[in-house]
């Protein structure tokens, strides 16, 4: 039986991970973050979990902790931020490259400098090209239950591999909504015992991690990491379809919303994607024919799928909430990279949007689906990237 | 022996056994090649006990040869060695010379 509650973010995604009970966890704060490993070191201080906390001076430490004990044949999880995840850059690598399958909920914050503790989504994607699977959240109830999925995806035989859950910071972490739990025995059920893959403690088979592989292997040990990466899709929605089984509700690779015989379509990734919903509808309402996209599996990106959904439309925004400076905003290039192959593809504009967590407003939204509608009438792409809600 | 392919690899940058680095010989490193000469030996073992690698070779207690394959010519065991009569058991001789 599911339990309808008010909470927050933060305390969804910590209750999901009391659920899974790992053996060791990394814990070290950083905004706005920080709440969700309080609330599981209190979980630990008040018994209601077995896990073993790991008290460590920094984000580097705190991931170097987690591969540690995920190499030892331990069930891993940490949680960060912004900076945080910045600092655990070279460690991120190794994580992937061992195949060490860590889950980490990362909430989305903007980094520094200038200073700022507000979401957007540049930690994240500075961790694009790390080797971990990231799966991205709308909403607390999103962010629970790609929690308790990312343990299956990551942890699945074929896979091994470390797993980022993306939410946006305050937005999601500290908004209070309701969503539904599961049962403690439906999620430790679902999640299953966590099964050893070369672990280190296994004195019978001693082996090493991470050893010195230069011009000879290097090359081939990265090529089968891509490999492994094109195996994810396919692990992702199966373990959405049990998912569906126990919970009722549905996970693709991403989420499509009023999109199939749409003209003009929004892309767009977690909490604004809600936002812009109900724009759709109010364009939907005036005989527009408007849809979104909301990429749910940011790595490995489901290219062929993606294209496939956006095909017949005829012009589409990517919105970022985060820059490539001198470049396109990251979502955009994928999409662009996606659509290309295609024959005819849809107009592509590019909006920058909502950093360091400046509001994103349904009248943002209007704007937009406003300019994609001109353009998908036959005006011209005034600009190809361009920020929003700027002030000049 | 074919090279391996990616295929081969085992998952993960992991070595499935203990010991193989006995296969890598290291020994080409050195710059400076230890001499000992036995005749000022008094076998402390104190070269075996500062080698870094494991390049004393020690039989029935007492130490023999250095292991060229694998002593990268580090001088620890030089310094450390006290000798006989202010006479080194262990000289560093540059390589090719």
């Amino acid at each position: 039986m599911a339990k309808v509650v008010a909470v927050t973010g933060n305390e969804a995604v910590a209750n999901a991970l009391r659920q899974v009970n790992p053996d060791v966890c990394g814990i070290y704060p950083i905004t706005p973050q920080t709440d969700m490993m309080q609330r599981y070191a209190s979980y630990i201080a008040n018994g209601q979990v077995t896990t073993e906390p790991i008290l460590v001076e920094s984000e580097h430490s705190s991931m170097s902790a987690c591969i540690g004990a995920a190499a030892a044949g331990g069930r891993v999880v940490t949680a960060t931020s912004s900076q945080g995840l910045a600092l655990m850059w070279e460690m991120l690598h190794i994580a992937s490259g061992d195949r060490l399958p860590i889950i980490m909920p990362v909430v989305n914050r903007a980094l520094s400098a200038p200073l700022n503790i507000h979401g957007d989504h540049s930690d994240a994607m500075g961790a694009r090209d790390t080797g971990w699977i990231q799966i991205w959240s709308e909403n607390a109830q999103e962010s629970y239950d790609n929690t308790i999925q990312a343990f299956r995806v990551g942890e699945h035989m074929d896979i091994r591999l470390p797993v980022m859950v993306c939410l946006d910071g305050f937005i999601i972490s500290h908004s209070i909504e309701r969503m539904e739990y599961l049962e403690d025995k439906e999620v430790r059920n679902f999640v299953g015992e966590y099964k050893n893959f070369l672990p280190l403690l296994d004195l019978e088979k001693p082996k090493s991690y991470g050893p010195l592989i230069l011009t000879d292997l290097y090359h081939e040990y990265k090529r089968a990491q891509h490999e492994v990466m094109t195996k994810v899709k396919d692990v992702v929605l199966d373990v959405a379809k049990d998912f569906e089984k126990l919970s009722g509700r549905t996970y693709g690779l991403f989420e499509t919303y009023r999109l199939d015989d749409a003209d003009i379509a929004l892309v767009i990734l977690n909490s604004a994607a809600g936002t812009s919903k109900d724009v759709i509808d109010d364009f939907r309402n005036k005989g527009i024919k408007a849809g979104l996209l909301k990429p749910r599996l940011f790595r490995p990106f489901p290219y062929e799928e993606v294209a496939e959904a956006l095909k017949n439309t005829k012009a589409v925004c990517v919105m970022d909430r985060a820059d490539s400076f001198g470049g396109y905003g990251p979502l955009f290039m994928e999409i662009t990279s996606a659509l290309y192959h295609l024959k005819d593809r849809p107009a592509l504009i590019n909006k920058i949007y909502g950093l360091g967590g400046r509001d994103y407003m349904p009248s943002h939204a209007a704007l937009v689906l406003n300019e994609l509608h001109e353009i998908a009438k036959g005006g011209k792409i005034r600009i190809i990237k361009e920020y929003l809600g700027v002030r000049e | 022996m074919k090279p391996k392919g990616w295929k081969d690899l085992p998952p993960g940058s992991v070595v499935l056994e203990g010991g193989s680095a006995v296969r890598f010989k290291t020994g080409s490193w050195r710059a400076f090649r230890p001499i000992w000469h036995e005749e000022n030996c008094i076998q402390c073992l104190l070269c075996w006990l500062y080698c870094p690698d494991m390049s004393i070779l020690v039989k029935d207690g007492k130490r023999g040869e250095f292991d060229y394959d694998y002593c990268k010519g580090c001088g620890i065991c030089a310094l450390e060695c006290p000798g006989k009569k202010g006479k080194k058991a262990i000289e560093m001789v540059e390589e090719g010379k």
